[in-house]
C-alpha cells in the first residue's frame, strides 16, 4: 500500500509520483489533448504509443509547463504544477526531458552541456559538477567525448548526452519525446540501451514508436489516439490479450511491421 | 610642382596623424556605446514586452532613414539654438551612436533569430528562468554569429567618423580639409595619404575581427541564416 | 516656413543625385560581381583590388579626391559631375558584393543544367542565373537604395546644392538650425519611406515562389 503524501496541512493531495487529471489542450480551433488522465509511480516505465499528430509530444510539454494546458491539473510529488503561483524553475529541476531534437547547447562541450544545469540552476560548485557531469557520461558510455561540442557528435551520441543532461539533475522523473525518431537506424540501438538500464531506477514517461522497447521495458503502455487515451495496461495484455478492437489493429500492423521482437 | 605637392604632405604628417588620433578615438567610443545600445535593444524588442518592442522600432525606422549629416546638425546646432551647448566631439558621438545602434540593433536581432527555438526550451527545461538561459545559452551563441554582420558595421562606422568634421571635430578628414582650404597645392597626394590612413585602419579591423571570428568558432556549428 | 520652397529646391538635386547613382552603381556593381565569380584570375583580382579600396576608405574622401585633388593632375570636374561620379564608383562596390553573394547563392546546378542544353556561359548567365540572382537580391538592393539617399547629403562639402546644402544654407542665414533640419528630416524620412513602399510593391510584382532567401544579407537593413 502506497503511502498518501500530504502537505503542512495534512490534507491528501496525491497518492501518485505523478499525476495528470483531465488535461485539454487546443491550439486554435483543433482540440489535441481531449481529457487525458494517467498516473506514473517512483521508478515506474510508462511508455505512450499511438499514431502521428495524436498529441503525445503536446502531452509532455503540458506535464513540464513548457506549453501549459488549457484545463486540468498535473501534480508532481505532492505539488500542483499547474497552479499558477508555483515556482517553475524548481519544479523544472525534478523532471528531465529529452528531446527529439536533442536540443544540446552547441557552444558548450558535452561535459559542460551535463554539468551547466547543476552549475546555473541547482548553484553547485564548479568542481563537484563537473566530477557529476563527468559520472553520468561515464554511465552512458560517452566519457572519451567529454570535450567534444555537439557538431561534432553522432546523433545517437548527441541523444545520449541529452539524457546524461537530464539524468546529472537527478530528476524525479524524466520525460522522453520521441527520443530515437530522428536518429539513423543503427544508432538507436545505444540510445534504447541506455534508457533500458535506466528502468527501475528513475520514473520514466516515454513517448516512442519503438515496439520493441515498449514491449521488454514498460511496466505499463498507454495507447492514445484522437487526443484520448484509448486504453493502457501491461505489455503482455496489450499485446496479447487487448480489450478494444483499435488497440488490436493497431499493434498488430505495428507487430507485423517490426516482426516480432 | 609635384615636389611642391609632395612638400605640403609632409610637413602636415604630425597634423594630419593628430586628426587620425582623434578618430581613432571617436571610432572606439561610439562604437562601444553603439554596441551596448544595440545588443540591449535588441534583447528588448525580442524578449519584453509591448509597448517596448514598437517604440525600439519606431526608433530603428528613424534613425535608419536618416542621413547622419543630419543628425549631427540637429544635435549641434540645433539644441545650441534651444541653449543646450553640446562640445562637438561629444555631439559627433551622440550622432554616430544613435545612428549605428539602429543598425546594430538589426544585426544582433538577426543573431537572436538564428540560434534554434530549441535552445530555449531545453535550458528552460533545466529549470533555467529566462534571465539565465538568455544570459548562458542564447546571448554566446548570438555574440558568435554576429560576428561578421558587426565587424561590417565597426568599419561602417570608421568611415562614418569622417562626416564629424562637419560640426568642427577635428578629426582626420577634418584636417585634411583644413589643409586644402590653407594651402591647395598638391592637395591630391595628401588625400591620397588620407585615404591610405583610412584604408590601413580598415583592413586592420577586418584582419582582427577575422581572427576573432575564427578563436570563437565552435568547430562545424555555423549559423544558417545569418549574413 | 516661408523658405520652404528654397528648401524644396534641393530635393530634385538629392533625387537625380540617388537615382543616378544607384543605377550606375547597379551597372558597375553588376560588372564587378561578374567579374569576380565568372573571370579568370587577372580580372577577378582587379574586381578585387577595385572592391577593396572603394569599400576600405570614406566616401567623403572620395569626393573630396575627385573634386578636389583630380585637378592637380588636369582632371576637373564640375560639382555635380564629381559628385555623380563618386557616389556611382562607390555604390558599385558596395552593390557588387551583395550581388556577388546572391549569385553564389544559386546552386551551381543551376548553370550546369544550362550548359547541358547547350547554352554557352553567357546564356546561362543571362537566362538563369540573372534572373534568379536579381530577385534574391531585391531586400539588399532596397537598402542600398535607401543608403544613397542619406549619403548623397555629403555632397555638401563638394559645392552641390542637394536638400542639406540648401538646409544649411537657410539655416545659417536664419539661424533657426532647430525647425530648418527637423523638416529636412521629415522630408528624408518622407522619401524613404515612399522608397520603400514602391521597392515593396516591384518585389510582389516579380516574386516566383520558391525564389528568396529568408534571411537578408545584412549589410544594412533600412
Amino acid at each position: 500500500m502506497r503511502q498518501p503524501l500530504s502537505d503542512e496541512k495534512g490534507e491528501m493531495k496525491s497518492l501518485h509520483m505523478l499525476e495528470v487529471k483531465d488535461i485539454h489542450k487546443s491550439y486554435g480551433s483543433c482540440e489535441v489533448l481531449k481529457g487525458i488522465s494517467f498516473t506514473v509511480d517512483k521508478e515506474e516505465t510508462k511508455v505512450i504509443i499511438g499514431t502521428s499528430g495524436t498529441g503525445k509530444s503536446t502531452l509532455l510539454k503540458c506535464i513540464n509547463q513548457i506549453d501549459p494546458p488549457d484545463k486540468g491539473e498535473v501534480w508532481l510529488e505532492g505539488e500542483e504544477l499547474t497552479n499558477p503561483s508555483v515556482d517553475l524553475n524548481r519544479i523544472r529541476q525534478k523532471i528531465g526531458f529529452v528531446f527529439q531534437d536533442f536540443n544540446l547547447f552547441n557552444h558548450l562541450t558535452a561535459l559542460q552541456n551535463v554539468s551547466i544545469g547543476l552549475e546555473k540552476v541547482k548553484k553547485v560548485d564548479k568542481e563537484k559538477a563537473r566530477e557529476k557531469a563527468m559520472k553520468e557520461l561515464r554511465s552512458v558510455g560517452l566519457e572519451k567525448q567529454a570535450r567534444q561540442y555537439p557538431a561534432q557528435l553522432s546523433g545517437g551520441q548527441k541523444q545520449r548526452v541529452g539524457i546524461a543532461r537530464a539524468l546529472a539533475m537527478d530528476p524525479a522523473i524524466i520525460l522522453f519525446d520521441e527520443p530515437t525518431s530522428a536518429l539513423d537506424p543503427e544508432l538507436i540501438g545505444d540510445v534504447l540501451d541506455v534508457m533500458k538500464n535506466l528502468a527501475g531506477k528513475v520514473a520514466m514517461l516515454i513517448v516512442t514508436h519503438e515496439m520493441g522497447f515498449a514491449r521488454n521495458v514498460a511496466d505499463e503502455i498507454i495507447f492514445m489516439e484522437g487526443g484520448k487515451i484509448i486504453e493502457s495496461g501491461s505489455p503482455e495484455q496489450m499485446f496479447n490479450n487487448a480489450n478494444k478492437e483499435r488497440t488490436r489493429q493497431f499493434l498488430g500492423k505495428i507487430a507485423t511491421l517490426y516482426g516480432k521482437e | 610642382m609635384i615636389l611642391l605637392g609632395i612638400n605640403n604632405l609632409l610637413n602636415n604628417l604630425p597634423f594630419l596623424f593628430e586628426g587620425l588620433g582623434i578618430t581613432i578615438v571617436l571610432t572606439l567610443i561610439s562604437v562601444a556605446l553603439a554596441t551596448l545600445f544595440g545588443i540591449l535593444l535588441a534583447m528588448g524588442r525580442c524578449y519584453a514586452r509591448q509597448p517596448l518592442p514598437f517604440i525600439i522600432y519606431i526608433y530603428e525606422k528613424i534613425f535608419r532613414g536618416l542621413p547622419l549629416l543630419v543628425i549631427f546638425f540637429l544635435i549641434y546646432f540645433g539644441l545650441s539654438q534651444q541653449g543646450i551647448h553640446i562640445k562637438a566631439f561629444y555631439a559627433a558621438v551622440i550622432g554616430l551612436v544613435l545612428h549605428s545602434t539602429a543598425y546594430q540593433i538589426q544585426i544582433f536581432r538577426s543573431a537572436i533569430h538564428a540560434v534554434p527555438e530549441g535552445q530555449k526550451t531545453a535550458a528552460m527545461s533545466l529549470g533555467m528562468s529566462k534571465l539565465k538561459t538568455i544570459y548562458y545559452i542564447i546571448m554566446p551563441q548570438v555574440l558568435r554569429f554576429s560576428i561578421p554582420g558587426w565587424s561590417n558595421e565597426f568599419t561602417i562606422l570608421l568611415k562614418d567618423s569622417s562626416i564629424a568634421f562637419s560640426i568642427g571635430v577635428v578629426e582626420l578628414m577634418a584636417r585634411g580639409d583644413a589643409i586644402n582650404s590653407m594651402n591647395p597645392d598638391g592637395i591630391l597626394y595628401v588625400l591620397l595619404f588620407i585615404a591610405f590612413l583610412y584604408f590601413i585602419l580598415v583592413f586592420s579591423i577586418n584582419r582582427g575581427l577575422n581572427y576573432l571570428e575564427k578563436r570563437y568558432r565552435i568547430s562545424g556549428y555555423a549559423a544558417t541564416s545569418v549574413r | 516656413m516661408q523658405s520652404l520652397p528654397k528648401l524644396l529646391e534641393g530635393v530634385p538635386v538629392t533625387l537625380l543625385l540617388t537615382f543616378v547613382a544607384i543605377s550606375a552603381g547597379f551597372a558597375i556593381g553588376l560588372l564587378l560581381a561578374l567579374g569576380r565569380v565568372y573571370g579568370k584570375k587577372v580580372i577577378s583580382y582587379s574586381c578585387i583590388v577595385y572592391l577593396e579600396i572603394f569599400r576600405g576608405t570614406p566616401l567623403l574622401v572620395q569626393l573630396f579626391i575627385i573634386y578636389y585633388g583630380l585637378p592637380a593632375v588636369g582632371i576637373i570636374f564640375s560639382p555635380i559631375t564629381a559628385a555623380l561620379i563618386g557616389l556611382s564608383l562607390n555604390s558599385g562596390a558596395y552593390q557588387a558584393e551583395y550581388l556577388r553573394g546572391s549569385i553564389q547563392a544559386i546552386p551551381s546546378s543551376q548553370m550546369i543544367a544550362g550548359r547541358t542544353l547547350g547554352m554557352t556561359r553567357f546564356q546561362s548567365i543571362r537566362t538563369i542565373i540573372l534572373p534568379q540572382a536579381l530577385r534574391i537580391s531585391i531586400p539588399a538592393w532596397s537598402n542600398e537604395l535607401i543608403y544613397l539617399l542619406k549619403y548623397t547629403s555629403i555632397v555638401v562639402y563638394i559645392q552641390v546644392r542637394d536638400l542639406t546644402f540648401q538646409a544649411k544654407d537657410i539655416a545659417a542665414q536664419s539661424s533657426r538650425y532647430l525647425e530648418t533640419f527637423l523638416v529636412v528630416a521629415l522630408i528624408y524620412l518622407l522619401f524613404t519611406f515612399i522608397f520603400s513602399e514602391i521597392v515593396d510593391r516591384v518585389e510582389k510584382h516579380v516574386r516566383i515562389p520558391g525564389i528568396g532567401l529568408s534571411q537578408t544579407i545584412v549589410k544594412r537593413n533600412a
